[in-house]
């Protein structure tokens, strides 16, 4: 079995509401050095096979298909293997 | 030739202007209109397919990235491909761009506030089967109700939309100013209702289910209901 953990990232050139507001929050406490403020997306969850490289398919592909959507968001993961 | 087209409206669990649709449809236009469930394989013989407004799935992950997988969704897409009419409204049109059978995508309101209120509407093209039938008019008011109506598209995207005159609604003033002042979401170039380029799958965010009912005071969104029925009778 593997742990999956999976980081989407929403594009650079995209605006971040969520972290835009943050950083008004941030500004409100004082914190003035505080700027570039991105709200992402971490996900984990478990893969119940013991081969590596089909577990590495089957999480591009919900990554892909569902989990992230190409147009406005990238992702990358990493798998550890877990008993 | 039919008598009346009929309207399919797709409810998808947390689907919530389905039965207003349906009304709009029924008791106003006086349309042959049914309900299809999600889960259903078939479209039940529509000659139009409704994705109506809601929360489906509880816009987890993204606001339509779930309701793209449901079973009736495969046929929603064959449908399409094959010419028939779709039309997403609000919710709706985000299931179209995450079933990708719009461009683009759907993000948080600018202001991150959910706004509800009527809006101003240009309208950009009239050839369509879903505007032919407005005729003099160029402006309609009808109601949007959306926390994430912020459309975005990647330049060459919307190069593409404006060349193929696929930009059909633009958020704008009473008076027809398109302007950053009159955007109520943040969508690029003022977007609020897009058309594919076969003309045949449409979406947009404003409700026209909800500008029907003389009662309510407004009625420019039966203009496109009607427009469609005329169209497909015609």
């Amino acid at each position: 079995m593997f742990k999956a953990k999976v980081l989407i990232k929403r594009r650079p050139t995209i605006l971040d509401p969520q972290g835009k507001a943050a950083e008004i929050g941030a500004k409100n406490l004082g914190l003035s050095n505080i700027k570039n403020t991105r709200i992402d997306k971490y996900i984990e969850f478990e893969v119940d096979t013991n081969d590596k490289k089909s577990a590495e398919n089957e999480v591009n592909d919900y990554c892909k298909k569902l989990l992230a959507n190409p147009i406005m968001e990238d992702f990358e993961f990493t798998l550890e293997e877990v008993k | 030739m039919k008598s009346n087209p009929k309207f399919g409206v797709v409810v998808f669990p947390g689907s919530n202007c389905d039965h207003d649709t349906y009304y709009a449809l029924k008791k106003i236009l006086k349309s042959n209109v049914v309900f299809l469930w999600h889960k259903q394989t078939d479209i039940d013989d529509c000659d139009v397919i409704i994705l109506p407004g809601g929360f489906s799935y509880g816009d987890y992950l993204r606001t339509g990235s779930i309701a793209k997988f449901s079973p009736i969704m495969n046929e929603v897409i064959r449908f399409a491909t094959k010419g028939g009419y779709v039309f997403g409204i609000c919710n709706g049109f985000q299931i179209l761009l995450e079933a990708g059978l719009l461009p683009g995508i759907m993000v948080k309101n600018e202001s991150l506030n959910f706004v509800c209120k009527d809006v101003y509407l240009s309208v950009e093209n009239k050839q369509t089967a879903f505007t032919k039938g407005i005729n003099d008019k160029n402006l309609l008011k009808i109601p949007i109700a959306h926390g994430d109506g912020n459309y975005f598209a990647d330049e060459d995207t919307l190069k593409s939309l404006q060349d193929n005159h696929q930009i059909v609604f633009k958020y704008c003033s009473h008076e027809g100013k398109i302007d950053d002042e009159f955007n109520p979401n943040g969508s690029v170039l003022n977007i609020a209702g897009i058309i594919n380029k076969n003309g045949n799958v449409f979406g947009m965010m404003p409700h026209p289910e909800r500008s029907s009912d003389p009662v309510l005071g407004k009625t420019d969104g039966s203009l496109i209901f009607k427009s469609l029925a005329n169209y497909i009778l015609n």
